[in-house]
């Protein structure tokens, strides 16, 4: 009796090899395992939400760059998602030749956690490694109904607000960071103020969306809330996607968000990147570049390329000048019983 | 029986294993903060207060549906059989958003039951509704079988002997069912625990209120926080792994006793 049971699972076993066996020769037959053409490059570049659209011009452009340059194909391969999830992905062996994430910290998780590239990476390109910035604006309904037009309106009762959810979006962070600094300006530097200005702010809103484009969804989708926290450039690409529907308001004064890109030291030198990975990075700066960036609203670094773009002149405070820069901001806001848990400790 | 236990090992256990040796990363203390912070305490609340109440609805609503599919005759039951299958096949995410869409301040639903000064999307309620929603086919799918093999001359013989239905439906069709019911019940709460795409959408996701147990775990991720993350998913693992043998005791119970009557 247990001989033929034995019998049956070696049976069984059998069976399952052969299943294997037929399914590896039928992907091999289709080419999923046939090497690449020997002379097209394949980069991966790990982005966060908002880059799509921004990349993938990006990345055609590049392409067209390098082969006049080496006579090479490249094909860079995008991969987006929330900046603090893509970070770990790499840590935890997604082969991104290159990152271009929402904030320094998440890159620094990688330098740290992962020692994926040097801890001094930011220094290794021009403006703080990053080739554009952006900011955070208010988008409202058409006309603008509830009269917003500045931080101080949003934390009034009976505004609804929608802004992801700090922890988990690195877009969040910087909502939540300018409008601590508005409220830190407006309070001659009282933290206590800032602190209960933001408590305010969270009070009105009544979801926290994991991620900026769940947010931007939440808003310009389900029809949710009087104003939307939102990158600059996701508020411009909003605009274009719902025409009439909502506007854009500039507050007095809002934070210089500054994403940054970076080579993942530990990837190229295992695939043999490093010189078109480098390249793609330094073509970020380039003027053709710039002028793709200002198009898909973010604020490119060369100034003659920005002044051409005309988007609004607004004040901006840096996160390092009057924040301590993210390491420390990271720890007392959002860490584990930072500043934000705080306000919804009951 | 060694295929079995092989098999079981590489697919449930080494995982799970896995997830026990990352949180062990914690020294005791630092386990026990991690594990009962109030935030966590609220959002296990809600994970589990939510999963065994939505498992609920659909043990009774599963046992009603399944009954009118194996009893009655009606136009186009084929395809109404079908449906009840369908949470399983959409992407959670899908399912998530189309609940969250009805269901907002400006939904088809949500506006009427604004009206009433019910709030549905973002709350608790919105929570039970999306567990409500992956759990149907369960209790369904269990049931029905043992309806379909559960004789109707049974019930006219009760009926005969001078039974209502209320005690037909008490004595003869629920100990019956009862043990696939059961059955039907712990997959339901079993998966409602760890849903997290369709949940996610419709929850506000605000710390202490409508924040679940999942979503705090990709929060402790997102942080880098791995052994944070792993002790709250070994919490919820033991609680769950405790709620599933207690189902499963009640329903030997109600095998034994069944056995006994027959």
């Amino acid at each position: 009796m247990t001989r033929f049971r034995s019998e049956t699972a070696a049976n069984l076993l059998a069976h399952a090899l052969a299943i294997l066996a037929f399914t590896f020769i039928a992907m091999i037959a289709l080419g999923y395992g046939r090497p690449a053409h020997a002379a097209t490059v394949t980069l991966l570049n790990a982005s966060y939400d908002p880059t799509r659209e921004l990349y993938q011009a990006v990345n055609v452009a590049f392409a067209k760059a390098w082969k006049a340059k080496t006579g090479d194909d490249v094909k860079v391969q995008q991969s987006h998602g929330g900046s603090g999830s893509q970070s770990r992905a790499v840590i935890d062996g997604l082969k991104a030749d290159v990152v271009t994430l929402a904030l320094a910290y998440d890159i620094d998780a990688l330098a740290e956690r992962g020692k994926a590239l040097p801890a001094d990476w930011q220094k290794r390109l021009p403006n703080n490694s990053t080739p554009y910035t952006s900011t955070i604006v208010f988008l409202v309904h058409k006309g603008n109904p509830k009269g917003i037009k500045d931080w101080s309106d949003i934390v009034k009762p009976g505004i609804s607000v929608v802004t992801p959810n700090p922890k988990t979006s690195g877009g969040a962070r910087w909502n939540y960071l300018a409008a601590w600094g508005y409220a830190l300006h407006q309070n001659g530097g009282n933290e206590a103020k800032a602190r209960e200005f933001v408590a305010a702010l969270y009070k009105n809103a009544p979801v926290l969306d994991s991620g900026a484009r769940g947010a931007t969804n939440t808003f310009a989708q389900r029809g949710i809330g009087d104003v939307l926290l939102a990158w600059e450039n996701e508020a411009y690409l909003t605009l274009k996607e719902f025409p009439g529907k909502f506007e854009i308001v500039t507050p007095s004064e809002s934070i210089l968000a500054e994403p940054p890109v970076a080579l993942v030291d530990k990837v190229v030198d295992a695939k043999k990147t490093r010189e078109v990975a480098e390249a793609y990075l330094q073509f970020l700066y380039t003027l053709e570049a710039q002028k793709i960036i200002a198009d898909n609203f973010y604020r490119p670094r060369d100034e003659a390329t920005a002044a051409a773009a005309k988007l609004p002149a607004i004040k901006l405070f840096t996160i390092d000048a009057e924040l301590g820069g993210w390491t420390k901001v990271q720890k007392t806001h959002f860490a584990d019983g930072g500043i934000f848990d705080e306000i919804y400790k009951p | 029986m060694g295929f079995t236990l092989l098999y079981l090992s590489v697919i449930v256990l080494l995982p799970l294993a896995g997830l026990v040796i990352k949180a062990s990363d914690a020294t005791w203390p630092q386990f026990v903060a991690a594990a009962v912070a109030p935030r966590a305490l609220a959002a296990y609340r809600l994970s589990f207060g939510s999963a065994l109440f939505a498992a609920a609805v659909n043990l009774v609503a599963g046992v009603l549906v399944a009954w009118v599919l194996v009893r009655y005759r009606f136009p186009f039951k084929r395809v109404i059989d079908g449906l009840v299958d369908l949470p399983f096949a959409l992407p959670t995410a899908v399912a998530g958003i189309a609940l969250a869409t009805l269901y907002g301040p400006k939904g088809w639903i949500g506006q009427v039951l604004g009206v009433l000064g019910i709030k549905v999307a973002f709350t608790a309620t919105g929570v039970t509704l999306a567990l409500i929603f992956v759990g149907l086919p369960f209790v369904v799918r269990t049931v029905q079988p043992v309806l379909q093999d559960l004789d109707p001359e049974l019930e006219d013989a009760a009926a005969s002997l001078g039974a209502t239905p209320i005690q037909t439906f008490t004595r003869v069709i629920a100990p019956a069912i009862m043990p696939a019911a059961l059955t039907g019940f712990a997959l339901a709460f079993a998966r409602a625990v760890g849903e997290y795409g369709s949940v996610i959408f419709i929850a506000g996701n605000i710390p202490m209120k409508s924040e679940i147990a999942p979503l705090l775990i990709v929060i402790k991720l997102e942080q880098y926080d791995y052994t944070g993350a792993a002790v709250v998913g070994v919490v919820m693992l033991s609680a769950s792994f405790l709620i599933l043998l207690g189902i499963n005791l009640l329903q030997r119970w109600a095998r034994i006793r069944q056995g006994e009557k027959s």
